[in-house]
């Protein structure tokens, strides 16, 4: 049984690391992703951040934010609410901390306008696995200075040390939301539209489960959404309407259950309906969510490799053999860099790194 | 037979001879890149033509422990592709093809080569573009645009080259040929991408690049205003951006600037203006359309005496002229400048740029500013005379002066252009130890030979052998008094 540590402040949690020496760790935030990835080969400590929280900064007038990396990133939310602006991120999990959401790289519909928290997190505090502190980028969103370490610690999984605070850059809060929701029979012909169209959606959605004709839902934010929605209910034909579907930015599985990520190109997305599993996501990036019967995981795998993407298994109840990873050589190179001693998370990530 | 020669001879039998140069007044061609104050000639210089040669020559130059540097177009403005004296330059220029377009995907596959304005050309009439739009993309490689992570005037909404690209054919340092991602997003594993982009040539060559295509916005409105002050056109943009709007662009010139620009392009700005602003917003007409209306009320607020509305392409291309050409045009009003690059947070703006002139009054160096107002990036214009004694050195100290001040006031020393061998002895100014020797700790995963593109970026090698040091006490920046420990 491993040990729970909750430090309360970043050198207290640096302290731990470097004083563990090559005690197998994990960290931890709201738990809300504990079934994600595979279990660790080894562990002996839990650090929980949940007591490195509070928005540090709010830079209202530069749109930016800083914030300790155990802070929920809905408390992140309301502060900057406050102030008409937002960190353009969805988290299916309303409990996440920021931390979470850019260790485990969540995104959700409005990917399509904002990007993913890559594309938002211009600075990062981390603690590597020997203790160090260290920092890369900055408070402002233009910079180049030095290596962006916020990308390579984005989707890690806490393999390569523990991110402590985040920098995001920020955006206003949209004055008009509208979400214009319809049951389509032929996917493809609809997406096609609505890209021709130039309605500059934020988010593009689709839920196909197996056997039923997809739904559409449509997501425009900004002063003149009204007029937009009326084109894009037009696209949609005549069973449109302006509701948010019940199934927005949710995972597509149920708790238990193989819950995998398939990417692929835009033009592939409908097709996808084909392999007799229920997908939902962002049509308008092609990235889906999939809820897979074990008997159709190699299904699901081959369909993403065909159309010239790829998928990942998020979350099993068993563990499931995956594709090989392009620059698998490169990424256990940075792995051993970071973390030679093979301590942090062991065994969850990629490769079983 | 010396290194070099040994591996020259070994790349010829590989490579027919006109890839492969050695005749010194042809590889003094290839001296510097766009920072013209550094030059260094390299030992060899060979063209590959595809991924494969690209592949060998580094194999080659790793087999033999030799640096090598990969070169675009030249453009670059903090020294990036200087060439290694002992080394070879890698030059990506044969390297020209646009493998694949495909709009349904909204991708296009190119070769580093591949001229950044190219990519929008092949696919304007689509209805797509490629969106970052640095101020050479008309001679600019995408290959450099990768390694600089280069940005524009339009990142301010549309972001920068590490925003766009989605996949990469990467050689690394040990010659290896690496794939990663393509036209579907968030490949599995490290972000690979995320890390080598901006990573200014230290991690390998880029030999193909997969970059998102952007469909063009439905309409674009661009206007343009005179003001007394530069205090004023940095209020209006605040005021603009306060107001929950993102234009496409929002750039600011300032008097020196706007005199150079009417000097060499005559773009007929208002007279007597001491800063000129331009606005650009685009989108779906609706939206265009009421943002527009919101952001002249804005700036006549903040004191504009004259605005001018674009009534068409001609007129949008003509404010830009003056923007787009004010790094050369500086060359009319003074024999010698140096372009610099910082960024500070928008709020700062006034603040900073009384500082700048606080400095050039002192030294009795004139400065000229132009910059991407939106995202706070900075680029002044050291205006010097090279003839005159101690003059570059002057303006050399006022250069580094105003990096000082945007580190001072929470920004970065470089925004676009890049540290190359320019910045290099500036990283610690911005960076503590640990930081630098963290971020070298993804280098030594890439190149534990350090060989691509050294002396670059980092002031300080680390040896790659070393285990990183266990808990060393107290943070520098905390024991400094600069941060405190959270």
């Amino acid at each position: 049984m491993a040990d729970l540590v909750t430090p309360e402040t970043e050198n207290e949690a640096a302290s731990l690391l470097a004083q563990t020496g090559s005690a197998a760790v994990a960290f931890k935030g709201a738990g809300t992703k504990a079934d994600w990835g595979r279990p660790p080969n080894r562990l002996d400590l839990i650090v929980r951040t949940t007591k490195l929280t509070g928005v540090i900064d709010h830079a209202a007038g530069d749109m930016v934010a800083v914030v300790r990396a155990g802070t929920p990133l809905a408390q992140l939310q309301q502060v900057l609410a406050a102030n008409g602006q937002q960190l353009a991120i969805d988290s299916p999990a309303a409990e996440a901390t920021v931390g979470g959401v850019v260790a485990a790289n969540v995104s959700g519909p409005r990917r399509l306008a904002y990007g993913t928290i890559r594309d938002l997190l211009i600075g990062v505090t981390i603690v590597r696995a020997d203790g160090v502190i260290a920092r890369a980028g900055g408070r402002v969103v233009k910079n180049v200075a030095g290596y962006d370490l916020g990308k390579l610690f984005t989707g890690s999984f806490g393999t390569l040390g523990l991110i402590t605070e985040c920098v995001f850059r920020l955006h206003p809060l949209p004055g008009t939301s509208i979400t214009v929701t319809a049951p389509v029979d032929d996917p493809a012909q609809v997406l096609t539209a609505i890209r021709h169209a130039q309605l500059t959606p934020s988010a593009v959605e689709i839920d196909m489960p197996s056997g039923v004709p997809a739904t559409l839902a449509i997501l425009l934010e900004g002063g003149a959404a009204a007029a937009r929605a009326e084109v894009a209910a037009r696209l949609l034909g005549p069973d449109a309407v302006q509701a948010v579907p019940p199934w927005w930015n949710s995972y597509p599985w149920t708790a238990g259950g193989i819950g995998m990520k398939v990417c692929v190109p835009l033009s592939a997305v409908p097709a996808l309906s084909t392999v007799g599993v229920h997908l939902r996501g962002s049509a308008g990036t092609g990235v889906l969510y999939a809820s897979v019967p074990p008997e159709r995981v190699a299904q699901v795998r081959d369909a993403a490799r065909k159309a010239g993407g790829h998928s990942t298994v998020i979350t099993s109840p068993q563990l499931i053999d995956e594709d090989p990873v392009p620059g698998i050589n490169i990424m256990r190179r940075i792995k051993n860099q970071f973390d030679p001693s093979g301590r942090l998370a062991p065994g969850t990530f990629v490769a079983g790194i | 037979m010396s290194a070099i020669a040994a591996l020259a001879a070994t790349l010829r039998r590989h490579l027919p001879g006109r890839q492969v140069i050695t005749d010194r007044q042809e590889l003094r061609t290839y001296e510097c890149d766009g920072l013209t104050q550094y030059r260094v000639t390299p030992a060899l210089v060979v063209f590959p033509h595809d991924a494969a040669e690209c592949a060998l020559i580094v194999k080659a130059c790793a087999e033999a422990g030799i640096p090598f540097v990969a070169r675009g177009s030249g453009t670059g403005l903090s020294g990036g592709a200087l060439p290694h004296a002992e080394g070879v330059l890698i030059v990506t220029t044969h390297m020209r093809a646009i493998r694949a377009v495909s709009v349904a995907d909204e991708r296009a596959v190119v070769e580093p080569g591949v001229i950044n304005l190219d990519i929008t050309k092949a696919v304007r009439s689509d209805g797509y573009y490629y969106a970052p739009d640095p101020s050479s993309q008309q001679i600019c490689s995408i290959g450099g645009n990768v390694a600089e992570n280069s940005g524009g005037a339009h990142c301010l909404k549309y972001g920068f080259t590490t925003n766009h690209v989605t996949g990469l054919e990467i050689v690394a340092p040990d010659g290896e040929l690496v794939r990663l991602g393509g036209y579907a997003l968030d490949p599995p594993g490290y972000d690979l991408i995320g890390a080598f982009v901006g990573s200014e040539g230290t991690l390998g060559i880029a030999t193909e690049v997969t970059v998102r295509l952007t469909r063009l916005p439905q309409a674009v409105r661009t206007l343009l205003a005179a003001f007394q002050h530069t205090d004023e056109a940095g209020a209006a943009t605040s005021a603009i951006i306060a107001a929950g709007i993102i234009p496409a662009a929002i750039e600011i010139m300032d008097a020196l600037a706007i005199e150079a620009a009417e000097a060499a392009v005559q773009c007929g700005y208002p007279e007597g203006a001491g800063a000129v602003l331009i606005v650009e917003l685009d989108g779906h007409q609706a939206d265009v359309g009421e943002q527009f209306t919101q952001v002249v009320g804005l700036i006549e607020q903040c004191g504009s005496f004259e605005i001018r509305l674009a009534s068409d392409d001609a007129e949008r291309a003509l404010f830009w002229k003056g923007r787009k050409s004010a790094f050369a045009a500086v060359g009319r009003i003074s024999p010698d400048y140096i372009v610099q690059d910082g960024v500070i947070p928008r709020t700062a703006l006034p603040i900073v740029l009384r500082r700048i002139n606080d400095l050039a009054t002192q030294s009795g160096t004139r400065v000229a500013n132009v910059f991407h107002a939106g995202d706070g990036n900075l680029h002044p214009l050291v205006l010097f005379d090279a003839s005159e004694p101690g003059a570059a050195e002057r303006a050399e100290e006022v250069s580094g002066a105003i990096l000082d001040l945007c580190i001072e006031h929470g920004g970065s020393i470089t925004g676009e252009h890049g540290v190359g061998v320019d910045k290099a002895k500036y990283m610690p100014r911005m960076f503590s130890d640990d930081d630098l020797e963290t971020m070298q700790m993804l280098r030594c995963a890439f190149d534990p030979a350090s060989i691509a593109n050294p002396g670059k970026v980092f002031p300080t090698p680390r040896l790659c052998g070393e285990v990183p040091g266990h808990r060393r006490g107290v943070h520098p920046a905390v024991a400094a008094g600069l941060a405190e420990a959270f």
